[in-house]
């Protein structure tokens, strides 16, 4: 949908992906979210910023409930998950399939080492989702392919530099055919010269209209792809809005500061 | 070439003493090892079946679970196996009988095997509880929460991503304590069971051919001890695949 930013009253009719509401999370008596919410409607970049300790990482995590909110509201597609009042998810089985419907992808990968490429794409749509084999494996032929690695399907993940486990990982994120995708800074474990093939397949992604939440230390792709900025600060969302605006014309002193810091 | 060899268990020959059938203690001697071999192989099983239920219950359980696991491998790891094989050999079947008893029943006789299985599988449980937690510790997270993150339910991801990375980490120490299992079983001789050490103490005290029976048990202890560490080497071969090449880091 390359023109629905421009005419503001079609993004809005889009439904929303994935929405939070007033998300608390402590660890202890550390309190890492105070508050925090994103809508994400179909189709949208968010890319979320902001210093190490900022809550960025932990944020996402409580999308697919990899931490337990201390309190809040998740919203995925039009389906709320029922939560405790501690925060916790109140059906495990609800959780299951919400993460069903999430392509994850790690800053350090975590493809599974004991499987070849292959098997790590064919895992999930196999065993949990229940899509045969000879499917899977046609399917993840092609995302393969499609990231480049169409030579690696035989190879343990130890034998591959570290931008091509990450570009498997996304693959492997793309066969569950997900709703949306979860990037936890999918670049920060990467050398340097690795990062770009990596950016490039997410770019991609991206311009098809996928639905991703990005955590990012790349300011100047997050600027290139999202469609929504959000700068956390101390667990408090302390700015957001469109690229352009964040990143052209920041308003608050701490944004400012934090963007000079990573220039 | 095979009749020579034959010819060597005639009685007279070199080893004329291991001759099949009377006065020769062949049949009594290999009796013997495959006694061993029941309760050592049996006894391992159930130490594994322990095992994985102890570590998953120590780092998983809740508290009570926990804590009854805890006090199990402490107390098992902490006395001599021999003073444990005499109490439980002794006062389990006591205090089963005595219930039984009290409820009315009659006595019973436990089985020798079960109650030589039971015995040393509780001590092995104990062992492989510890074994096998170190190595649920040693799998990289990272790869848990992954499987995690995709929606699989806890069961399969212990199936399908815990348990084959661990027993890549957890073989070594599976493969120390199988070989303590069996030389455990000789344990069993003071007891009356008549696995290869007591038979062989047997046949050397009629024989009086003491050098003789114990460096035959002893060539087929270590028999055994060679032929599983193939076994081992051959599984923790299988279990590596996908993993760097450490130089002699594969036995």
């Amino acid at each position: 949908m390359p023109d629905a930013s421009i005419q503001g009253g079609a993004a809005a009719k889009r439904p929303d992906a994935i929405r939070i509401e007033n998300l608390h999370k402590s660890f202890g008596p550390l309190e890492v979210l105070k508050g925090v919410s994103l809508t994400a409607r179909e189709g949208d970049v968010v890319a979320i910023i902001g210093g190490s300790g900022s809550g960025k990482s932990t944020m996402l995590r409580c999308i697919n409930f990899l931490e337990t909110p201390t309190s809040g509201r998740i919203t995925i597609g039009s389906e709320e998950i029922a939560l405790k009042p501690d925060g916790s998810p109140a059906n495990r089985k609800q959780i299951e399939q919400l993460r069903r419907s999430l392509g994850m992808v790690f800053q350090n990968f975590n493809l599974w080492s004991h499987r070849t490429v292959m098997e790590n794409l064919i895992e999930v749509p196999v065993h949990v989702l229940g899509v045969p084999k000879a499917e899977a494996i046609a399917r993840a032929e092609k995302l393969l392919a499609r990231v480049g690695l169409a030579e690696k399907a035989d190879v343990y993940p130890a034998f591959m530099s570290g931008g091509q486990q990450q570009r498997a990982a996304i693959a492997r994120a793309l066969a569950i055919e997900p709703r949306a995708m979860l990037f936890d800074e999918p670049t920060s474990a990467l050398d340097p010269e690795l990062v770009g093939e990596v950016l490039n397949v997410i770019r991609g992604l991206a311009d098809e209209g996928r639905t991703m939440i990005l955590v990012t230390h790349e300011m100047k792709f997050a600027r290139e792809v999202s469609s929504h900025v959000i700068y956390l600060h101390n667990g408090v969302i302390e700015e957001e809005g469109p690229p352009e605006q964040l990143f052209g014309d920041p308003k608050s002193e701490r944004l400012k500061q934090f963007l000079k810091s990573v220039a | 070439m095979l009749a020579y060899l034959t010819s060597l268990f005639e009685p007279g020959h070199a080893l004329g003493l291991l001759a099949w059938s009377p006065p020769g203690w062949g049949q009594v001697f290999l009796t013997g090892l495959l006694r061993t071999m029941e309760i050592s192989v049996g006894a391992y099983t159930m130490g594994l079946v322990i095992g994985v239920i102890g570590a998953f219950g120590k780092l998983y359980g809740g508290e009570v679970i926990r804590d009854l696991f805890s006090i199990y491998t402490t107390v098992v790891r902490a006395v001599p196996e021999l003073v444990e094989i005499l109490i439980l050999f002794y006062a389990v079947p006591n205090v089963i009988n005595q219930v039984l008893v009290s409820m009315g029943h009659d006595r019973i006789t436990l089985p020798q095997l079960l109650v030589g299985i039971t015995v040393l599988g509780v001590v092995v449980g104990a062992y492989m509880t510890e074994v096998l937690r170190g190595a649920i510790l040693a799998v990289p997270h990272g790869q848990i929460e992954a499987a995690r993150a995709y929606g699989m339910p806890p069961a399969m991801v212990a199936r399908r991503v815990t348990m084959p990375q661990m027993l890549m980490n957890a073989l070594p120490g599976m493969s120390n304590l199988w070989l303590n299992t069996n030389k455990d079983t000789a344990l069993l001789a003071v007891i009356g069971f008549n696995e290869l050490t007591l038979t062989t103490a047997q046949a050397a005290g009629s024989t009086k051919a003491y050098f003789f029976f114990f460096f035959a048990a002893g060539v087929l202890y270590m028999i055994i001890s060679i032929l599983s560490g193939r076994v081992f080497a051959f599984f923790e071969r299988r279990s590596r695949k996908g993993q760097p090449q450490i130089r002699g880091g594969v036995i």
